[in-house]
């Protein structure tokens, strides 16, 4: 065997959240018109305003074109063809709420998120060490299943619940918030999920409380045909801070399916928010069969001086991601960072990076990016670092690595810089590296087996952005970056 | 029972013959310099000997310890006790030393049979070789030879020879790049490994580390074949005289 193909027989990997729940859903006819905006809104048991912001970004989005810039290529999409909304009939009957208690849940569901491993049962998870101090909001095709330890946030007045119950519930706040990060009419991913998200999480974190627990989102997309289009925003007011995770499966289907998500985060004056992510949505076969479109809109306002938001980021999964967690620095002396190790493997694509709007005074970005390409993935960071006229002694420091596992893979960088203030520092570092036959052969000959060498080189290159994982996920990341380089040995 | 046993070895890369019938025995408690100049196959056999891709052997055995070593990995040499001192050690940035230090041994424990080394022991262990060496601690949590120098990293190389006490080492050039004070510490490292249980292979260009290492036998390679061996009073023929007269008498 010649070196590049032991090494991808190295990454070869075995994707172990296929599996599918067997349950019985209700699914909505595939087709997109305006009927289709207002049942949905109307399953959810909307208020007006909600059904009227969705359909002036659906109007948007008619008039709106499909972008074609990214560094990805995809068959046309038939937006006709898919369902716009999925959900458990179990569910179904429990009205828009979610249920109570976890008894009303069907076991199923419980079944399935046990198996991938999340803990929806309090009391478990109290009582043992694994996911311990971490509240989950678990969201299944178009619905919220169960959030976890309400009861004891709202105790330190964070409200941590569904989209769908923060509308009803808290409908000043998202009158507030919604839209105001990420516009209707932002792009055309972003436009479509305003018209016909299903649900997602709402966090609020009151004025100088430090959310007392780790906060989590579990995505799962089930139904076939369907498109999942989540919903998320998170709010720190003045001096509140929150750290938030989420992640992502879906079972191994022969056919792509969408996933346009839009996160919007705000940050009031000395406000800290850290949003994680750990995306391990099915990649597709071998031969690039089936697998997730991941076409997502996430960006955080730092609207308060001295604000801070970190994205972090593992990006594992889908066919194909095109992605860029973004921050407007707005307030003065607010930071924004960014961290991502982005794997792609077989013929994953990736079209990933961030944008750094630097507007407020004596601003502050970090922007570090790891891209590893194995098989005949395509990588491509893509970032902007924009520095206005207003924002005097800005400063970016940008890294960006690539590191490539075998000679059929490609890796790409597009950096846009944008400086109108000359008192601007901005600095950008670039490397592209190779897995060596030469680390390997070293690390080999100190008695490491292949898979043992691969994992270390690959997860010494992302060590810089695991350090930035909260601890208890940053274990789970290592482990799915191992999953990821898992294969047979020869 | 010889530790090392080299019967007729041919090796080529890329088709090229390197090395022509090598014969070599090495037994437990003595230490060989493999002495030769560019291009004589030096680097080749070591490689051959750690088992690296590319390095085919087209005749020959080659048995340690017991083992048919041809039929193995190079791990698994590794954990049977065979080290191999590189003379390039390659950087792995973001791998802290310690790790792949802990790792190693660890490797090697489990092959034995052994549970894996507790923390305690480990770090004291390691924090002992590496004041022996004349490093910092600092030094264990940098990345594995990431941004060294050519003298720390060989020092590093020794460091893991003294931690993992292979049955046998086999150093490519350890000496290379050196100054004198740092040739002292990775000399007086590699006398302690000197043992009974244990065979030092050395490879080198210069008399220079033989006169801080002494060996039992010397050995001349040229064009891929031992032309001749003897004891140290070799090494120093070939200091004085250079490799062309002994050459010439050998052919």
């Amino acid at each position: 065997m010649t070196e590049t193909q032991e090494l991808e027989q190295l990454v070869k990997r075995e994707y172990k959240y296929g599996f599918t729940t067997d349950i019985e859903q209700e699914i909505i006819p595939p087709g997109l018109d305006e009927d289709v905006v207002r049942m949905i809104s109307a399953k959810k048991h909307e208020p007006e305003f909600m059904l009227e912001w969705r359909l002036s970004a659906f109007r948007h989005w008619q008039t709106m074109k499909e972008p074609e810039w990214a560094h990805v290529h995809y068959p046309k999409i038939d937006y006709q063809a898919l369902s716009y909304y999925a959900a458990p009939k179990s569910q179904e009957e429990l009205d828009a709420d979610a249920p109570e208690s976890l008894d009303d849940v069907d076991p199923k569901l419980l079944e399935t998120y046990e198996k991938l491993g999340i803990p929806l049962h309090e009391r478990a998870v109290l009582a043992g060490v694994k996911g311990a101090n971490v509240a989950v909001d678990a969201v299944f095709d178009s619905v919220s299943v169960t959030t976890t330890f309400k009861g004891k946030l709202a105790e330190a007045g964070v409200i941590f619940c569904s989209f769908s119950e923060a509308v009803e519930n808290h409908p000043e706040l998202i009158k507030k918030y919604l839209g105001t990060v990420v516009p209707q009419g932002d792009n055309y991913f972003a436009a479509l999920n305003s018209a016909v998200f299903s649900d997602g999480s709402f966090v609020y974190v009151p004025k100088g409380v430090k959310c007392p627990m780790e906060l989590s989102t579990y995505f799962r997309i089930n139904a076939k045909n369907t498109g999942q289009f989540e919903r998320t925003l998170i709010i720190a007011e003045e001096g509140a801070s929150v750290s938030y995770l989420e992640g992502c499966t879906a079972p191994q289907r022969d056919e792509n399916q969408l996933h346009a998500a839009v996160v919007e985060l705000v940050a009031l004056d000395d406000a800290e928010i850290k949003y994680s992510t750990v995306q391990n949505w099915y990649p597709g076969d071998e031969e690039g069969k089936g697998g997730i479109y991941n076409f997502v809109t996430k960006r955080g306002e730092c609207r308060g001086d001295r604000a801070k938001i970190t994205w972090t980021q593992v990006e594992a999964g889908s066919a194909i991601t095109w992605k860029y967690p973004s921050c407007i620095l707005k307030g003065d002396d607010s930071v924004g960072e960014f961290y991502s190790v982005a794997v792609g493997n077989n013929y994953q694509q990736i079209d990933s990076g961030t944008k750094m709007i630097h507007l407020g005074k004596r601003t502050r970005s970090t922007i570090v990016s790891k891209g590893i390409s194995a098989g005949r993935a395509e990588n491509a960071y893509r970032g902007l670092v924009h520095i206005g006229k207003t924002a005097t002694h800005a400063r970016n420091f940008t890294q960006c690595d690539s590191l490539l596992i075998g000679d059929r893979c490609g890796a790409h960088t597009f950096p846009y810089i944008e400086a109108k203030n000359a008192s601007a520092q901005v600095e950008h570092e670039a490397t592209t590296s190779k897995v060596s036959d030469d680390q390997m052969y070293y690390l080999r000959s100190r008695g490491l087996s292949e898979e043992d060498a691969m994992n270390m080189v690959v997860s010494g290159f992302c060590k810089d952005v695991f350090n930035e994982l909260p601890m208890e996920f940053a274990v789970e990341a290592q482990a799915l970056l191992a999953v990821s380089l898992e294969g047979s040995v020869g | 029972m010889a530790l090392l046993e080299i019967k007729n070895l041919h090796a080529e890369i890329d088709g090229k013959e390197i090395l022509r019938g090598i014969n070599l025995t090495i037994n437990a408690g003595e230490v060989h310099a493999i002495m030769g100049p560019n291009g004589s196959g030096k680097s080749t056999l070591c490689h051959v000997l750690g088992g690296r891709d590319g390095y085919e052997v087209t005749q020959g055995t080659i048995t340690f310890d017991g083992h048919d070593l041809l039929e193995m990995e190079t791990e698994e040499r590794a954990v049977a006790g065979m080290l191999l001192g590189f003379q390039h050690p390659v950087e792995i940035p973001g791998v802290k030393n310690i790790y792949l230090l802990k790792e190693s041994l660890n490797a090697k424990r489990e092959a034995q049979g052994l549970d894996e080394v507790d923390t305690f022991t480990f770090m004291k262990q390691v924090r002992e070789l590496v004041a022996s060496m004349d490093m910092d601690d600092a030094f264990l949590h940098r990345g594995v030879n990431a941004g060294f120098s050519g003298g720390e990293k060989k020092r590093n190389e020794i460091l893991q020879m003294l931690l993992l006490e292979p049955k046998l080492a086999l150093l490519d050039e350890t000496d290379s790049g050196l100054d004198i004070d740092a040739l002292k510490v990775v000399s007086e490292g590699i006398n302690r490994m000197r043992g009974e249980e244990r065979g030092i292979i050395l490879v080198t260009h210069y008399q220079r580390l033989l006169n801080y290492v002494e060996p039992d036998f010397v050995h001349v390679l040229y064009q891929g074949k031992i032309i001749k061996s003897g004891d140290k009073s070799l090494a120093h023929r070939l200091e004085a005289e250079g490799y062309q007269e002994i050459l010439e008498e050998a052919s």
